[in-house]
């Protein structure tokens, strides 16, 4: 730009005053300085260009130097990598801890928490009102070797301003069976229904479903043996299992050394429907024999809080048909809508002991009795979710007086008052709850819960508002559909 | 009748086995793309995820189990992207032959040298991988490094194909490289120039492109963007692009663009994220034509 500017002063000085006619020598002198100029500027640029041209193969010349020196290092990487894996510690199980707590408040009194006709067992019941520990799990699982994975579970719970220690699973998987089949043996969670055998942790409300805390116990485990088939197809899972349980607990009685008092057979099918769904359903068939089944120690006869003597054992069978089924679709953005719900049926049949302060009586028992939910939950925004929850239960339960003992005074106990104080007489009130819950998830490893359900168990309504904390550390948790 | 039902699943269980081809599980649409490129006709691929679901949060399904059930090969990142469902499905599926340790169970960061690998591991730091960043697929360079790695693992598990993999590792690594010069050569004027990323998942391609991670709009990797952040990465100064994947919340990105100016890109963190990425080289060319595209 600079040379340039001259020159078309130059070329104008010549061109636009031909006041200043030039001579011809003048003119052969510019010729020869354009011409000089021009050979200049080529000689310029064609240095110019080939020196880019170095620079550019120089650069390539680089550029390949580095990606090989990158490879060398990816290599030696590589080495450090495998010849560094081998710790003594390499082996260790996967352990994780699950710490759990809630602000728990009630309207109604929850020792007096009952289900007409379906006295509680197990562990079922309100948990503690006010600030509280619900459960501390430590959970380690590890591939034993190339045949077995293996898994323990120690829960901690607070009990009466006591800890107690469980022993809520330890079971054994196999691996490597040929055809699909798969075993489990130990003590583990029952695939019964849909969440029974998911932990309370991973489930979308703080508390079980009605007809899990009438049926199951809250959430029913044992120990057992477990066979499950899963049966090849194009697309879809169908899984088929049986399960013997040794029954010494909720909802069967004293195992009394029997091989199994419990067993169920399920099928599990499910699979996607397009990119976004994926659905599953599973069918149970539970048959329980039952020996002196007692209602957990928790729970109490509403009426007679104060007479602790009260005790009903049944004895005889009982069958527990369940179908569960689960929807999942996946929205964008990681939004997600859940639907599941799960239908319980129950027959019993046999005699209830009836003992009230030695007092004894036997009924005969004949019940029939439906329980099942429905939830919703949806998940907002990646880190938020709410759901909404309903329960209800039915009983028909056929009591009647078969036999009473007269105690030292003579006197047999009335026919009406054991029948009533047994816990085992249906109503004429459904018990039903509503539920909603509110959690936000802002790590894999933490979610804070707040949850309200107007609670008609009985027919007094109860209002119970719970703030739950889920907090997990350790290992990845598994992410089970 | 019984005779006749047990004849009848004789007949089934002698009629599945005999196809030639191996059935391959792919955990994401990238290794799902290659495993076909490599694969060809003697391959049946199955992506167990789709391009716009997040491989950290899937959940171990009904149909995964079944299809990692029948599965020869299951072709997966590795590196704990997965750790939430493969474990799990690998107990679940009852397949002796996809196993961790087993040759039908091939983990694509094990094949390759991977960055940021956390010298202290600490939930606080968010959703760091103890074995490094994962998402390697973003590195053509380390893709063909994966790409060699996987037809061997294809010739071991199925033999007799072996010079039909070799040829068509052989035929794709040739395109592949070609490729690379070329996207290289296209890229040359990004060097050095700067971004801000949605998530981690980035590095990979701006560590190949010579370009400089300015920062990251997650404030941790895992945790979602807070205003005070954002507010903090309008400071940033010579920004050239905001990038962010069609898995991620556009709104973060949005509100710093309208404050800084800046552009920001949706690039395609894999296959098929965008219209017209269906296979590897489109899906590359369009990551590179987006970034010279908004480059100022």
């Amino acid at each position: 730009m600079r040379h340039l500017l001259p020159l078309a002063l130059l070329a104008g000085s010549t061109f636009s005053h031909p006041a200043f006619a030039s001579t011809d020598a003048d003119l052969q002198e510019l010729r020869q300085q354009l011409n000089a100029l021009k050979q200049q500027y080529e000689d310029r640029i064609q240095a110019l260009e080939t020196r880019v041209r170095l620079a550019e193969q120089q650069s390539q010349i680089a550029q390949q130097q580095t990606t090989q020196s990158a490879q060398q290092l990816n290599q030696l990487e590589q080495q450090i990598n495998t010849t560094s894996t081998t710790r003594g510690n390499g082996f260790n199980p996967d352990i994780s801890l699950t710490l759990q707590g809630a602000a728990t408040s009630y309207k109604n009194d929850p020792a007096e928490y009952h289900l007409e006709g379906m006295p509680l067992g197990g562990e079922a019941g309100l948990p503690d009102e006010g600030i509280g520990l619900l459960e501390t799990e430590l959970t380690a699982s590890a591939n034993i070797d190339n045949l077995f994975f293996g898994q323990v579970t120690l829960g901690l719970h607070s009990h009466e301003g006591e800890t107690e220690l469980d022993l809520e699973e330890a079971f054994i998987d196999t691996l490597s069976l040929p055809g699909g089949v798969g075993l489990r043996f130990g003590r583990f969670f029952s695939e019964i229904g849909y969440l029974n055998s998911h932990h309370s942790h991973n489930w979308d409300f703080v508390d079980a479903p009605l007809v899990y805390r009438a049926f199951l116990g809250g959430q029913y485990r044992d120990d057992g043996l477990r066979a499950s088939w899963l049966i090849p197809t194009d697309s879809l899972l169908l899984e088929v299992g049986a399960e013997l349980m040794r029954g010494g607990q909720y909802p069967a009685g004293e195992s009394e050394g029997a091989m199994s008092n419990i067993q169920h057979g399920f099928i599990n099918l499910g699979g996607d429907l397009g990119q976004q769904h994926s659905w599953q359903i599973g069918l149970s068939h539970m048959q329980v024999d039952a020996h002196e089944r007692v209602a957990g120690s928790d729970t109490h006869n509403h009426e007679h809080e104060e007479d602790a003597d009260i005790n009903a054992q049944f004895t005889g069978d009982s069958r527990i048909q369940a179908i569960d089924a689960v929807w999942k679709t996946d929205l964008s953005q990681g939004r997600q809508w859940i639907l599941q719900g799960e239908y319980f049926l129950r027959d019993e049949k046999g005699e209830i002991l009836f003992d009230e302060s030695g007092e004894q009586a036997l009924l005969s028992y004949n019940g029939r009795q439906t329980g099942w939910y429905l939830q919703s939950v949806f998940k907002f925004a990646p880190h938020w979710r709410t759901g909404i929850r309903y329960d209800r239960l039915n009983v028909k339960n056929q009591l009647f007086l078969s036999q009473a003992d007269a105690d030292e005074n003579g006197t047999a106990l009335d026919a009406d008052e054991a029948i009533e104080e047994s816990g085992y007489a249906s109503s004429q009130h459904d018990p039903y709850r509503w539920s909603a819950m509110l959690d936000w998830t802002p790590t894999e490893f933490s979610r804070l819960r707040l949850q309200y359900n107007r609670d008609n168990s009985t027919e007094d309504t109860d209002h119970q508002l719970f703030l739950q904390y889920i907090m997990s550390f350790g290992a990845h948790g598994a992410h089970q559909y | 009748m019984l005779k006749r039902f047990s004849l009848l699943i004789m007949l089934c269980i002698l009629a599945t086995p005999v196809s030639a081809q191996l059935q391959l599980f792919a955990c994401e649409p990238e290794w799902a793309a290659l495993s076909q490129t490599l694969g060809g006709e003697r391959v049946t691929v199955y992506s167990a995820t789709h391009a716009l679901q997040d491989p950290h949060h899937i959940q171990a399904r009904p149909s995964l189990v079944s299809q990692l059930s029948r599965a020869d090969l299951a072709v997966c990142t590795g590196a704990e992207l997965e750790a939430g469902w493969m474990p799990l499905l690998q107990r679940r599926a009852r397949n002796p032959g996809v196993q961790p340790d087993q040759p039908g169970y091939f983990a694509a960061t094990d094949q390759v040298s991977l960055l940021e690998i956390p010298q202290q591991l600490d939930r606080a730091a968010g959703h760091v991988h103890a074995a490094g960043n994962p998402h390697i697929q973003l590195d053509p360079r380390r893709l063909e490094q994966v790409a060699v790695a996987l037809s061997q693992r294809l010739q071991r598990l199925d033999p007799a194909g072996s010079p039909y993999y070799q040829a068509r590792l052989n035929q794709f690594q040739q395109r592949w490289q070609n490729a690379i010069r070329d996207w290289e050569q296209k890229a040359i004027p990004l060097r050095g120039k700067r971004a801000i990323v949605h998530h981690r998942d980035w590095i990979y391609l701006l560590d190949w492109l010579g370009i400089e991670l300015a920062d990251t709009l997650e404030p941790k990797p895992g945790v979602p963007p807070t205003v005070k952040h954002l507010q903090g990465l309008s400071e940033q100064e010579n920004i050239s692009w905001i990038i962010h994947s069609p898995l991620n919340d556009k709104r973060p990105a949005q509100w710093l663009s309208e404050r800084t100016g800046t552009a920001v890109v949706e690039l395609p963190h894999t296959v098929t994220a965008l219209p017209g990425t269906d296979d590897l080289f489109s899906w590359m060319d369009q990551i590179i034509t987006l970034l010279t595209g908004h480059a100022k």
